[in-house]
């Protein structure tokens, strides 16, 4: 590890104003950091502790939401049961990740904050534009099974390895940042993460010396909230893909739903279109103004006559076809193309 | 409690080294003399921990980890360092009531922490229920990540009288009963090479029963 100077931070200005010089980091939980700096990944001249500040409560708001201190540990924030209760999608994407070691040191800013597991920044014999830019990249044309497929660049395929931020992102979560002229701001959390493009060492909006010092969610949407993790192993493994999804259901009809994956990108990935696909809105109001709103009623009625319903696409076709399947029923006759 | 225990856990392996010959306490000690006679800290910051109910005071080096402060410094070398990296939970110690790896903690951030190693376990020569039950169940077979297992264990338990739900929690809004599955995954952070999970699982199982009853 390269020799660095630390200094204990007593109050969010002077942390912010430290940490704006060069070569200055903040550090809270360091489980990511200190990794990275006994590997000469991150050499950082100086660290500014932020552990002390004040930021690790967990707070009602007026709205109905939760705001949640920068320094509440992963394992706090899982364990509390106004998360658990209003938000369970979050807490078990934060239970997804880690161990409970590491869950206990972690804190929310940092896993917001941690960098890539791609095997390649991590080793430093190999060429990487997130270490070392301009150096190129060996994932490319590597083992990049792990690796992102979406917003990628042909600089960088790195994924964003964090469970927490995909829970967070399908909640709409919006991070509260200081900065060093004291100025407050507030960020979706979609708009945190830049993509790489040709700055792949890049990974975030903020400014230097920047502090997020909470994540705020707004009131909990409707439905039933539900986060899955594929890896490699049964526990304490990235993912290979995961899934954060809300979906409210009325009857047979989804009324809303909300869909983000982890894994895939360099940032947790909120898809519209999975979300369309899921609600059907065009085709369910399409299909209630004539006057069907419940599957059963479409037994036996023509492909054609519904096609010519205003809003009744291919897709929402197959929907309702797959969905008719699983109950023992069909749609009429298909007539000729 | 048997004889057995009893008798074991007043001879340490650490003690029984520090008896057996000079040149054995040499060699266990020269990484820590080559630090301090080969490096000069470029800054040296003073720290002050409550190991095992015990005070201590010294000045490191902020690069030092928790986990080679006490090895290398302070002489606990009950935990153990496998990865160095967080990924074995072979270093786990129990700082201010949570169990942490190690070897990812600056000691210097931890100043005026209170922290349990495996060596703090035991009471008075009586092992820990926990330390007693991984002798009972053969919860170990090199017995390397052993302390951290035991360290690891022993927290587990405080978290879940605390309420703590798991990634193998159906409804994460309750608190779940320790099976088997909990447990496993509580536990995932610790691994051993000799893979003697089905014992260790069955000593924590022991130990979970008897504080619940």
């Amino acid at each position: 590890m390269n020799p660095f100077s630390y200094e204990r931070a007593s109050d969010i200005a002077s942390a912010c104003a430290s940490a704006a010089r060069p070569a200055a980091k903040f550090i809270a939980g360091g489980t990511n950091l200190v990794d990275l700096m006994k590997l000469q990944i991150e050499a950082p001249g100086q660290l500014v502790d932020i552990t002390r500040l004040p930021l690790d409560r967990i707070e009602e708001t007026a709205e109905g939401g939760l705001r949640i201190g920068a320094l509440v540990s992963n394992s706090a924030a899982a364990a509390d049961m106004r998360v658990r209760r209003r938000y369970p999608l979050l807490a078990q994407a934060i239970l997804a990740g880690a161990s409970t070691q590491l869950r206990n040191k972690a804190t929310t800013g940092g896993n917001l904050l941690q960098r890539t597991r791609c095997p390649y920044f991590y080793d430093t014999t190999k060429p990487c534009n997130k270490r070392a830019p301009g150096s190129g990249c060996a994932a490319l044309e590597g083992l990049n099974r792990m690796n992102a497929v979406l917003g990628v660049s042909d600089n960088c395929i790195a994924a964003h390895p964090s469970d927490m931020a995909v829970a967070m992102t399908a909640l709409d979560t919006v991070v509260e940042t200081v900065a060093p002229d004291r100025s407050a701001r507030v960020i979706p959390i979609d708009e945190l993460y830049r993509p790489p493009g040709n700055t792949p060492h890049i990974e975030t909006v903020l400014e230097s010396g920047e502090l997020i010092v909470s994540v705020l969610l707004p009131p909990p949407p409707a439905g039933r909230q539900v986060y899955r993790k594929v890896r490699d192993r049964a526990s304490f493994a990235f993912a290979l893909v995961s899934v954060a999804a809300v979906r409210d259901v009325d009857g047979e009809r989804v009324r809303a739903a909300r869909v983000a994956f982890g894994g895939l990108s360099y940032k947790p990935w909120r898809s519209a279109e999975a979300e369309d696909a899921l609600v059907g809105a065009p085709a369910t109001r399409a299909l209630t103004a004539a006057g069907y709103t419940e599957l059963s009623q479409l037994a036996g009625v023509p492909v054609a006559e519904l096609t010519k319903l205003h809003g009744m696409g291919p897709k929402a076709l197959r929907v309702i076809q797959a969905a008719m399947e699983e109950q023992g029923s069909s749609l009429g006759e298909q007539t000729a193309l | 409690m048997n004889d057995l225990l009893k008798l074991e856990s007043k001879a340490t392996r650490r003690g029984f080294l520090k008896t057996t010959g000079a040149a054995t306490l040499v060699l266990a000690s020269s990484p820590a003399l080559a630090e301090t006679a080969e490096t000069v800290p470029q800054q040296s910051e003073h720290v002050r921990l409550t190991i095992n109910g015990r005070p201590y005071a010294l000045n490191i080096d902020p690069r030092t980890t928790l986990l080679d402060t006490l090895r290398e410094h302070l002489g606990f070398t009950g935990s153990k360092k496998g990865c160095d990296q967080g990924q074995c939970g072979a270093c786990t110690i129990i700082v201010n009531g949570q169990r942490i790896n190690s070897c990812l903690a600056l000691a210097v951030m931890h100043d005026g922490d209170e922290i349990t190693t495996i060596e703090g376990l035991a009471d008075e020569g009586v092992l820990h229920p926990m330390q007693a039950a991984f002798v009972r169940h053969d919860g170990f077979q090199c017995g390397y990540c052993t302390p951290g297992q035991i360290c690891s264990a022993v927290a587990l338990l405080s978290e879940h009288r605390a309420g703590w739900s798991s990634y193998a929690t159906a409804d994460v809004a309750t608190v779940p009963v320790l099976t088997d599955a909990e447990i496993a995954e509580r536990m995932s952070g610790n691994i051993c090479r000799c893979s003697a999970y089905p014992n260790i699982v069955a000593a924590i199982r022991e130990v979970a029963k008897e504080g619940s009853q």
